[in-house]
């Protein structure tokens, strides 16, 4: 099961695929069940005698298991390389560093495109429709089989973070600290109208075929593509945008007709092609759905501070970006607010940047200081040296 | 940090029990949450409306949230701490009765300092110069002060008295030396004190 293999900064490296039997299914928010399950992960440094200094990693919409790996499909180095690895704040020498490919994704763990067992056919549109409590009770099961009891800290940034915020909300116990960047506790008006956009996209490409692309032997890159494009401006700002492009043109004056003549326009046109080598327009559907349906407050009429009622000994970190307006400081407020009200003990800074949303995997010391800190002190109270 | 910080810090370690769960609000950097966590081992939550104050704090391991003490105290439950503390931050809330108020539903006791602008110093700037007082507890000119409800200590017992809140002691305080405990209702140390750490509860 787990497959030892050099990765870069010489960090130990493990993982690989678990499944998880016909006789343990999971059963979905939606009523569904999904058996057999496979969850694809990668692990880095080695888990202590007393098994408590594991961390779990969630990643983002678009992210995977390759936190600091190289990925195998892009050949690019891990998402959060610089968060992750020796003398950095998530240092495989101190912790047992684990991240998993969320359910419904599509580099290894069961979802759309994984084979439906009833009919030996990927699942496409008929795969359930799951949610973000879905994708930790994916995860509380691999950790389970990992055999940790209690992780020392859930980390996650954007879907991570609303990731981290669920597993307070239905595994306290399970938790030491949970840290939160740039997450919110629901999806807004206006995050659900942004992934209603990508969705329309992808479906409006007749490659698509209702979902059944794979039997067809096409795939609907470019819906796929547009579904990007849209969806990497909301994780930039006005001004990182203003600061890397303004209305720089791609060569001497204007085409005078509709190729890339600005910089700007042949940036979002490789994020949009570069996206459709690694990504699966399906999957896509299926965790923006899962992210517009996330609302945390709901299973307690509506208090999120009820969400938070078990979680009073876990350790929070919630962290948001000044110019991130897709999760903006507002929504980390609330949730700190309700963490308050809990009687939760809770640390929160919004950190000044022009970089927006993206600024989770930019060069941002403060966020790298703040991380540090809170880890370093959390680390101290669990007696991990 | 000035002396007569200090001496603020020395008087608030010295009422704060062991073990307590500490609010701080306006905690700064976080030089006293360090402090009583260090020596008193307490359980310490920090207020801070600074970024870079919060920062200065994470990196240092407090738990402390960015937020406004006028707005963010209503988020707190109702006796979730056994001691809140303001420290020299009374006199910069846009809304102190409510921040006093607050203090004392969050925590069973409130420890609260701030400037007395009954000082003779302070007096005599405006009697003899005609002009908005700077001393060494209110350095700034009147255009640039965070200082925007600055009281005596006779003010600020009026406030106790309305709210209903019981004084559990009283100390004055000035800059390099001990706290001195007095009685703030005496005529003469509202002339006298610079400034003064009151123990709060309610009543």
């Amino acid at each position: 099961m787990k497959a030892h293999s050099p990765e870069q900064n010489g960090m130990e490296s493990g993982g690989g695929v678990w499944r998880f039997s016909a006789d343990r299914p999971l059963r979905l928010d939606s009523g569904a069940t999904l058996a057999p399950l496979e969850v694809a992960y990668r692990t880095y440094g080695q888990l202590n005698a007393d098994r408590s200094n594991a961390v779990l990693v969630m990643h983002a919409l678009t992210g995977d298991q390759y936190l600091a790996s190289t990925h195998p499909v892009t050949g690019k180095p891990g998402w959060w390389t610089r968060m992750v690895g020796r003398g950095l704040p998530l240092d495989p020498d101190r912790f047992f560093i684990i991240c998993a490919n969320v359910l419904g994704g599509c580099m290894g763990t069961t979802g759309p495109g994984s084979s439906d067992p009833a009919t030996g056919a990927p699942w496409g549109l008929s795969f359930p429709v799951i949610t973000i409590a879905d994708m930790v009770r994916a995860q509380a099961m691999l950790v389970e089989a990992l055999g940790i009891e209690t992780l020392f800290a859930v980390v996650g940034a954007s879907m991570g973070g609303m990731q981290a915020l669920q597993w307070a909300a239905d595994y306290p116990e399970r938790i030491f600290s949970a840290i939160c960047i740039a997450g919110a506790a629901r999806h807004s008006a206006q995050n659900i109208a942004f992934h209603e956009v990508g969705r329309a996209a992808i479906m409006a490409d007749p490659d698509w075929r209702g979902g059944a692309y794979e039997a067809a032997g096409v795939r609907p890159e470019k819906g796929l593509a547009v579904a990007r494009m849209a969806a990497h401006i909301t994780y930039l700002s006005e001004a990182a945008l203003q600061r890397k492009f303004g209305r720089e043109l791609q060569r001497d004056g204007l085409s005078w007709g509709f190729e890339t003549d600005f910089q700007v326009e042949s940036y979002l046109r490789h994020q949009g092609t570069s996206f459709v080598d690694r990504f699966d327009a399906n999957s896509y559907l299926y965790i923006t759905r899962a992210l517009d349906y996330f609302d945390l407050a709901a299973a307690y009429d509506g208090q999120l501070a009820g969400a938070f009622a078990r979680a009073r000994d876990v350790r929070f970190c919630v962290l948001s970006f000044s110019s991130d307006w897709l999760y903006s400081t507002a929504e980390s407020r609330d949730v700190v607010r309700a963490l308050n009200a809990a009687g939760c003990r809770a640390s929160f800074v919004e950190i000044e940047t022009d970089k927006g949303h993206d600024a989770i995997f930019l060069d941002e010391p403060a966020l790298d200081s703040a991380l540090r800190g809170f880890l370093a002190s959390a680390a101290e109270r669990r007696g991990l040296a | 940090m000035t002396a007569a910080l200090r001496e603020d810090f020395r008087e608030i370690l010295r009422l704060t029990p062991a073990g307590a769960r500490v609010l701080d609000v306006g905690c700064g950097e976080g030089d006293l949450l360090d402090l009583l966590a260090r020596e008193r081992g307490v359980d310490g939550q920090g207020l801070e409306i600074s970024a870079q104050g919060v920062a200065a704090c994470l990196a240092r391991g407090l738990a402390v949230v960015q937020g406004d003490a006028d707005r963010d105290l209503d988020s707190f439950p109702t006796r979730a701490f056994d001691m809140a503390i303001l420290s020299k931050t009374l006199q910069q809330m846009r809304d102190p009765r409510h921040v006093v108020s607050e203090l004392l539903r969050i925590a069973d006791r409130a420890v609260v300092s701030f400037p007395n602008f009954g000082h003779w110093r302070v007096r005599w700037a405006l009697l003899a110069r005609g002009r908005m007082p700077e001393t060494r507890t209110l350095p700034n000119p009147w255009w640039s002060t965070p200082n925007i409800h600055l009281c005596t200590l006779h003010d600020f017992l009026a406030l106790t008295d309305d709210l209903g809140l019981v004084i559990e002691s009283c100390a004055a305080l000035s800059e390099g030396r001990p706290a001195r405990p007095i009685d703030p209702r005496s005529v003469l140390e509202n002339w006298r004190a610079e400034a003064a750490v009151f123990v709060l509860r309610r009543g």
